[in-house]
Formats: C-alpha cells, structure tokens, sequence
C-alpha cells in the first residue's frame, strides 16, 4: 500500500469530487489516487456511482465541486477527445462497440486519435495518407492479436461472441495508447473460463504494456485476484480503501454488501449516540462500540475503523 | 412508344440525380444528431441563388458593370469574360468556379446553422432543433426574397440538343455530375479516416469521443458536406428549369427527404438509392398517368414501402428496446 504518498504526483488524483444532478449527489466528496502501474478496483454496490465516478474521470461529466487530477492536470471541463489524446481510455459497462463497423475497423477507430492525416490526404490519397493508413491497419491488427481476437477481424461487431465483444472494447480502448485503462466491468455475464483469461488480459496489459488499470467489477473472485488496492463507494461516498484482505474484513463493507437489519440500525444508532454523549473523548471507546460509531456518524469518509484495523494488523 | 419509356427513364434518373444529392444532406444530419434538418431545402436554394450570383459575375456584362461600379477592384472580372464566356475551356472553368465557389459558401452557411441553431440545443428535447430548423428556412427563404429577388432567370449554359431519347446535354450533365459526387461521397465515407470517424459518431456519439474522435468538428463536417452537396442541385436545378426562385427548396426538399426516408434515413446509400427511385417513379408517373398525379403516386409508394419496410429499403428494422 502506498498510504504515506511523498511529494510525487499520483497518475489520477481525485481531490474531494463531487457531482450532484439535482440532489442526488451521485458521487460525493471522493479522495482517492492511483498511482502508474497499478491495477486499482472501484466496488460497492449498484447505484454506488462507479460508473459516474468512470465519466467524471474521463470529461463526459465535469464535477460541480472538487476535482479529478490526470497526470497532474485537471480534466475538469476538458472534452472526453482530449481527454483521450491525454492518455485515459476506457470500456463500457453495457458494450459499446460500434456495431456496424467490422472488429477491424472498430480497433481502426481507436487509433484515430493518435493519427493526423487530413482531409487533404484523404481525397487525393498522398503517399503518406496512404502509409499511415496501413501503419493503422496494422497497429490494428496487432492488437486484435494481443486479446486473441485474430480470427474475427473481419467479422462485424455485433456479430461477435459475447466474451469476445468485450475483449474487443478492451482492443479499441488499448488502440489509443492509454497511460490509464478503465475498464466498466469487464468481467460481467463471462463464465469461470472467460473471467479467467480476462484476469490474464488485464495482468497482461499492466506487465507488457506498463498501462495503469483502473476497474469497476462485481465479481469478487476477479477483483481479489486482480486489485492490488480496492475503493469501495456506497452511495456516491467512499467507505473504505485497502488491500483485497482488508477489504474483505472491513465491516463498513459488508455492511453497504449485505445491509442491515431496520431495528439493528435504530438500535445502534440510540446506542452510539449514548456512547458519544457519555464519552467526551472517542479514543477511549472500547474496539466494537467505536466501529459501529465510525458507520453511523461520520458521514462515512475513508472509513476503515482505525482500531479494528490495528487488531488486524497485530 | 420504346422512345416515350426511355425518355421518361432518362428525365426520371436526372432528376432522381438531384434528389439523391439532396437527401444524402438530410440523411447525413439525421444519422449523426437524429434530427431531421428541414432548413436542408433552403440550403438547395442557397446554392442555386450564390450560383447564379457567381455565374453572373463572371459572365454577365451588365452584373458585371454594376458590381464594378462599386468595387473598382473587382474590375479584371470585366477582362476575364471574354475568356469564360468565348471558348469551351473558359465554359467548363467557368462552371467550375460557379459550383465550387457555390458548394464551399454554402456548406458553410450550414456550419453557421449548426453552430448558432442547433448546436446550442444539442442537449435540448428532439422538437427544439427540429423548430429552430424551421425558423431557420423561413428566415433563409424571407432574405433571399427581400435582400435579392423572388425569382431570377438562370442562363442556359450548355447547348440545347437532343442526342435522341430526351437525352440533352443537361440531362448528360446532371446525371454525370451527380453520379460521380455519389461515388466520392460513398468512398470518401466508407474508407477514409475522418468517414470512419463519422461513422463512428453516427453509432455511438460517447464511445466515439472517448476514442478520441472531435465530436464537434465531425459534426460540423457533416454540416459542411450536406449543404455543399445540396447546393450542387440547386444549380443542377436552375440549369435545368432556367430559373431559381426563394421558395424553390419546397418540394425538392420534401421529394429529397421522402427519398431519403425511402431508403432508409441514415443510411447513404438508401438516401441515392431512394433519390434516384422517386425521380423515375415521378418521371413515369407524369408520362403514363398524367403530372398531376406523379406526386400522388410516389407518395403512395413511399406509404407501401414503409408498411412492409418501416426502416426503408435499405435501413435496419430497428427493434423497440423495452
């Protein structure tokens, strides 16, 4: 864990964002980074504002308070093509593909950003429109053969198998030549096999290409496999950060998982509240009292109970 | 008899040239913003008037004195009509000129549209930019009348012949002319990089800014495109009926949008494939039943199209989601 982070910039750096349409804060004061070369998971449950927190980092929103930092520059504001020229490029929870274009053609696409001929070059076909089409045809191909998907190159998008179509998003978004890959659950609707050529892809992408990987994901045995550090958001607000194993033993987390029962809340509620008036000093608290204190009151702000925490490391 | 058929044939494809470039602008527009751009017909009249005024410029010796009277500068124009006007390479540089110069003013006068009427609704309900369209052709069609003229005889340019058939130099002209933009636009569409770009957008606008495709200028390019080739027909339009009036868009544009509905809106070569249909449907319409029905009957065959193919002859069916 990189917890005590130095002067050095991190690669995205979310400093208290925020987006409210309406009054719905749909993520809400989120601090978060991640640094190059890492694989980093967002999790919580639906409707936690993963995927707002997807389009706040890559300009389709812009944040109404606090802001995202990219290679530490803003992306407030910025339009989601420079935003890809700048090096974020990702894939989509529901597949995105465009569909009527071959899976060729669709990687092509990719490569848009990182090419420049004009229209000049295109109508009167200059020898170097000419070359630098067939250097995109086989970047093109080059990375179709790096998700393994070769032999579909010709085949139109829609066309293709579920499993590949996502590994073909994965293609195109790897076309632009990201410093950081988002991936909006990769792994959803894959069988055991699927997911567990993905979790190669994915290793593959950060050990081979050096891309940081940032992904949401709701099957946990991906992301326990991949994440080296996990965000966990619930209701627009970030509840716990950690290693797979801190997670996993995080109470906050299971609780935004599984719920809590309406009579165990109120009751912990008119506990805590008791404990707090009783209490003047919160160090002092015994381990279990503190932990439900921490969930109910402090808004739930990066909220690994610190003594709960200290026992598991001990 | 023969001779009647082919000759309606040949008028039916001339003017299904004409439609075809007209509907290709709204089918353009429609597959990138799902918006249907009614002041497309104004756009056609756009390029028949700004024709016409190069036209004239350059060849046209009273124009030409009193448009020098008050831009002196302008007056190596008055030496330059010799040369335009006597020999057969000046004409067809001549007929260069009026279109290029045509086609350019009036894609950007779309890229204007777009950017002052449509661009600042982008995110607003589908009936906005469909109304400010609408005010947008009122107002085109209300200044070319007021600040110009309602109607303007149009030169014939090419010699009046007949090579038998109906087959004239004009209809030569148009039909050529026409099929050759089709081919460049299909090509230029189907390979080329910023095609590739548009394509993308028209399938999915935000996938395709996040792989770094200018949304905007893809967009403003498609303005750009439509317009000009619009504006190809208008003069098409004014050559061949020897006039361009304000209101001249009407019902080419009408024509031109049901063509590219019966094609298929959104898709290129349905909106050709149904400009060239409807020109000879009409043309035989007129020869065998009588012009007054020829509207009558390419309606009713764009309503059985639509039973059996609501997404036109070339378009997908498109699946309701639920």
């Amino acid at each position: 864990m990189s917890e005590t982070s130095t002067a050095t910039t991190h690669l995205v750096e979310a400093k208290s964002a925020t987006i409210a349409f309406g009054g719905l804060r749909a993520v809400d004061s989120v601090d978060l980074h991640i640094d190059a070369g890492e694989i980093v998971a967002l999790i919580g449950p639906n409707g936690a504002g993963k995927t707002t927190f997807f389009n706040l980092l890559t300009g389709i929103y812009t944040p109404t308070e606090g802001e995202v930092l990219f290679d530490g520059r803003s992306v407030s504001g910025v339009k989601p093509h420079v935003i890809a020229a700048r090096g974020i490029s990702r894939t989509f929870q529901n597949i995105r593909l465009f569909k009527a274009m071959t899976s060729l053609e669709n990687v092509m696409i990719g490569r848009h950003v990182r090419t420049k001929s004009g229209p000049f070059g295109a109508t009167f076909r200059t020898p170097a429109f000419r070359r630098e089409e067939a250097q995109i045809q086989a970047d093109a191909e080059r990375w179709l053969e790096f998700v393994g998907l070769s032999q579909f190159a010709n085949e139109i998008a829609s066309s293709l198998p579920y499993g590949a179509q996502r590994r073909l998003e994965i293609a195109r978004a790897l076309a632009t030549e990201p410093k950081l890959i988002c991936l909006d659950e990769p792994a959803a609707g894959m069988n055991n096999k699927e997911s567990a050529e993905l979790n190669q892809l994915i290793f593959r992408i950060r050990d081979e290409l050096g891309i940081t990987v940032l992904l949401i994901e709701h099957d946990m045995k991906v992301v326990m496999n991949l994440a080296e550090r996990i965000y966990v958001l619930d209701f627009g607000k970030l509840i716990a950060q950690g290693t797979p194993g801190e997670i996993q033993a995080n109470p906050a987390v299971i609780e935004a998982y599984l719920g809590k029962g309406a009579d165990a809340i109120v009751r912990e509620r008119a506990e805590a509240q008791a404990a707090a008036e009783t209490d003047a000093s919160r160090g002092s608290t015994p381990p279990n009292a503190s932990a439900n204190d921490d969930l109910l009151e402090s808004d739930g702000i990066i909220m690994t109970p610190p003594n709960a925490q200290a026992k598991e490391d001990a | 008899m023969f001779n009647y058929i082919v000759s309606q044939l040949v008028n039916g494809v001339t003017l299904g040239g004409m439609y075809a470039l007209i509907a290709l602008g709204y089918t353009l527009v429609y597959g990138i913003l799902l918006m249907i751009n009614f002041a497309h017909s104004e756009m056609f009249m756009s390029g028949g008037y700004i024709g016409l005024g190069v036209l004239n410029l350059l060849s046209n010796k009273a124009v030409q004195a009193a448009v020098v009277a008050r831009l002196p500068f302008l007056a190596f124009l008055q030496s330059a009509r010799t040369f335009f006007t006597g020999s057969t390479i000046g004409m067809i540089l001549m007929l260069l000129i009026v279109f290029g110069i045509s086609a350019v003013l009036t894609g950007c006068l779309g890229m204007l549209t777009e950017r002052f009427a449509y661009r600042p609704l982008r995110n607003a309900p589908r009936l906005c930019p469909l109304i400010s369209a609408l005010g947008i052709s009122i107002f085109l069609q209300n200044a070319a009348l007021l600040w110009i003229d309602n109607s303007i005889p149009f030169p014939s340019l090419l010699p009046t012949r007949d090579f038998g058939f109906g087959i004239t130099p004009i209809r030569i002209f148009i039909i050529v002319t026409s099929l050759i933009l089709l081919f460049v636009l299909d090509r230029f569409v189907s390979t080329t990089r910023i095609g590739k770009a548009m394509r993308a957008t028209s399938q999915d606008q935000d996938a395709a800014g996040l792989m770094g495709i200018d949304i905007n200028s893809v967009i403003a390019l498609t303005f750009f495109i439509g317009p000009a080739l619009g504006a190809v027909a208008g003069i098409f339009s004014g050559m061949y009926y020897g006039v361009v009036t304000y209101n001249m868009g009407f019902f080419p544009g009408i024509k031109s949008f049901t063509a590219a509905v019966l094609g298929g809106i959104g898709n290129l070569r349905g909106a050709m494939l149904g400009g060239f249909m409807l020109g000879i449907i009409e043309a035989l319409a007129s020869g065998f039943i009588s012009s007054g029905y020829k509207d009558v009957i390419a309606f009713v065959i764009l309503i059985i199209v639509l039973i059996f193919r609501p997404g036109g002859l070339l378009g997908e069916s498109v699946v309701e989601k639920v």
